[in-house]
């Protein structure tokens, strides 16, 4: 499954330093969100942001994206600094932010680099909704769709864009869990065939140990108000992967520990599951 | 493509009084919006329910009124019968006086509307896009509009004369009011994902407004416009009615002064003729608009 008509542009790398931003609370006050994040992100590495809601996971790609500016350290793609909206980016939002008015199709077009020819741009369109699974809902309005619908139109516009980083704010946050299968394939087919930058919030610890190359976990560590890097974990095993893998399996056990989730059960519980899987992989 | 179909079936149902239900068929705004057409469906099948249903009224109202002409004593020197009526528009239509007056009332009206609405849409732009635009003229334009525009027409007929100008001026200022206040509130209030979502994508400040912020405030604008023109036929009026010797303003003016009532109607008859038809025609600017956009 390959993606015609997208000239490919090589895909750049970021690097964030020492990045910091606060926001102005109610009574004059200022409340730090995130702070002293350091990240270098390869070119056409998938990373994936893991962490707590109100974190400031969506505030970090809008750092990244330019649409909002940090108070401290410093962003770049490639060898220049993050503009002031910097088009080298596509997001998908949180929200899937389709205009009301327009189609499905025409929505998906808005994301189309400007100066598309009109025929290959109509094609592209096509070729988009037929990979989200959409093209039966071209001519419909967003009102019309149901919401992981509307999350998927926002997705074909991020990457009708054929951006050189591509970040992707809990895309597929709304899809029931076959569908949310079937558009993680999509991305690794469409990165496969297109390597860009790829930055993924995500709530889904599997999602991320599917898709990503490296799982960056954002929390606060209790030194410093904000959040910062509390973990980054390197997968480091070959797309596709198999959703049973037992290393997955310990790597998803201590992210889910990280996370604070296993605080339901026994310490040993999640112990005794990986020991157990170790135990296996090397009587086999 | 089938919302538009909803929308153009739904349109004459709902008549020109509906901007807000059709802003809700069509944007899908509105929770209530599907439910209630499904509701109203049996209704809407019939093409014929939505011009006879409207016209039930009226027609109504001319029977009760020649009832009253023909089966009480009011003398008709106070409540002329519709056939009086008709009369009085066979005379004045002979003589090319109505239709003078029709022409001349109608054109002040476009003109002074038209000119209004474009000042109104320009500094409406203006205020509800840019902050220092706001700072800068809201507080005057607020002043402005405070003053009762009629309190305009001495200084007009001082400075301007009593000719053509100061008619069109007036009814300039009565038209751009509405038309500024509702686009610049609309425009402060466009759903702020969306804004943000035009810059990610590339839209520099023009063409947001064309693809993001002005097709967003379509239904407010048009309700603004509806507004406007309401507004110019009350000046339209207002003006000549003060000082003119030409228009339906003069017509009524000069028919109470020598004790026509019928042709008081007749006056009252064409201006909400007029008014109804150039507010239908606001109807089709929007239709067009929705589909511009749609
Ligand atoms: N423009 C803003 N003004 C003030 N506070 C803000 C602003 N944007 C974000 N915040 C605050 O920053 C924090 C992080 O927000 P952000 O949206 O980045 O969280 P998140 O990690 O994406 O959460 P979620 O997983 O729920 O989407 C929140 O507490 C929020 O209140
Ligand atoms: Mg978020």
């Amino acid at each position: 499954m390959t993606v015609a008509e997208a000239p490919v542009v090589p895909a750049l790398p970021v690097r964030i330093s020492g990045v910091g931003r606060r926001f102005p609370t109610p009574d004059g006050g200022d409340r730090v969100v995130l702070r002293d994040i350091d990240l270098g992100i390869r070119a056409g590495e998938i990373v994936a942001l893991l962490g707590a809601s109100g974190c400031g996971k969506s505030t970090l790609l809008r750092l990244i994206s330019g649409l909002d500016r940090a108070d401290a350290g410093e962003l770049a793609i490639g060898d220049s600094p993050v503009a002031v909206v910097d088009q080298r980016c596509a997001v998908a939002f949180q929200e899937p932010r389709l205009l009301p008015w327009r189609t499905i199709a025409r929505n998906v077009e808005l994301g189309l680099p400007r100066g598309t020819d009109k025929a290959a741009g109509r094609a592209r369109v096509a070729e988009l909704l037929r990979l989200v699974q959409l093209d039966h809902a071209a001519n419909l309005r967003p009102r019309q769709i149901s919401g992981g619908m509307a999350q998927r139109a926002s997705l074909a516009r991020a990457l009708a864009r054929n951006p050189r980083v591509l970040l992707l704010d809990e895309p597929f946050g709304a899809l029931d869990a076959l569908t949310r299968l079937t558009m993680q394939d999509l991305l690794l087919d469409i990165h496969a065939a297109e390597p860009t930058t790829i930055v993924l919030v995500t709530h889904d610890v599997d999602e991320a140990l599917q898709l990503a190359d490296r799982i960056v976990l954002l929390g606060s560590d209790d030194t410093a108000p904000g959040a910062t890097i509390r973990r980054v974990l390197e997968v480091g095993k070959k797309r596709p992967r198999d959703r049973g893998d037992a290393q997955l399996a310990i790597l998803r056990a201590e992210l889910l520990s990280l996370l604070g989730v296993e605080s339901h059960h026994p310490e040993d519980y999640i112990t005794k599951a990986i020991k157990a899987q170790r135990a296996k992989r090397a009587g086999a | 493509m089938s919302a538009t179909k909803t929308t153009e079936a739904a349109a004459p149902a709902e008549g020109a009084a509906g901007p807000a239900h059709q802003q809700a068929s069509v944007y899908g705004y509105s929770a209530a919006g599907p439910g209630l057409a499904d509701r109203r469906r049996p209704r809407r099948e019939r093409r014929w329910w939505p011009i006879v249903g409207g016209a039930l009224i009226p027609l109504g109202v001319l029977g009760l009124w020649w009832a009253a002409t023909e089966f009480t004593d009011i003398p008709s020197y106070r409540l002329p019968s519709p056939a009086d009526v008709v009369n009085a528009a066979g005379e004045l239509a002979s003589s090319g006086q109505l239709w003078r007056d029709i022409a001349i009332s109608s054109q002040r009206v476009l003109q002074g509307f038209a000119f209004g609405s474009l000042i109104g849409i320009v500094i409406g732009s203006l205020i509800g896009l840019s902050r220092t635009a706001s700072i800068l003229l809201s507080p005057t334009i607020g002043a402005l509009r405070a003053v009762p525009s009629l309190a305009w027409v001495p200084l007009l007929v001082l400075y301007v004369g009593i000719f053509e100008p100061s008619k069109v001026i007036l009814i300039t200022i009565g038209a751009a009011f509405p038309v500024l206040t509702t686009l610049s509130i609309a425009l402060r209030h466009v759903d702020p994902h969306l804004v943000e979502l035009g810059r990610a994508y590339g839209l520099g400040r023009l063409s947001l407004l064309t693809t993001v912020q002005l097709p967003a405030v379509i239904p407010a604008l048009v309700s603004g416009l509806r507004l406007a023109l309401a507004q110019s036929w009350l000046f339209l009026v207002a003006a000549e009615l003060l000082a003119s010797s030409m228009g339906l303003g003069f017509l009524l003016m000069d028919s109470g002064n020598n004790g026509r009532v019928d042709r008081i109607f007749l006056a009252i008859i064409v201006l909400a003729v007029l008014g109804k038809t150039t507010d239908a025609l606001i109807g089709v600017l929007e239709r067009w608009l929705l589909k511009r956009w749609g």
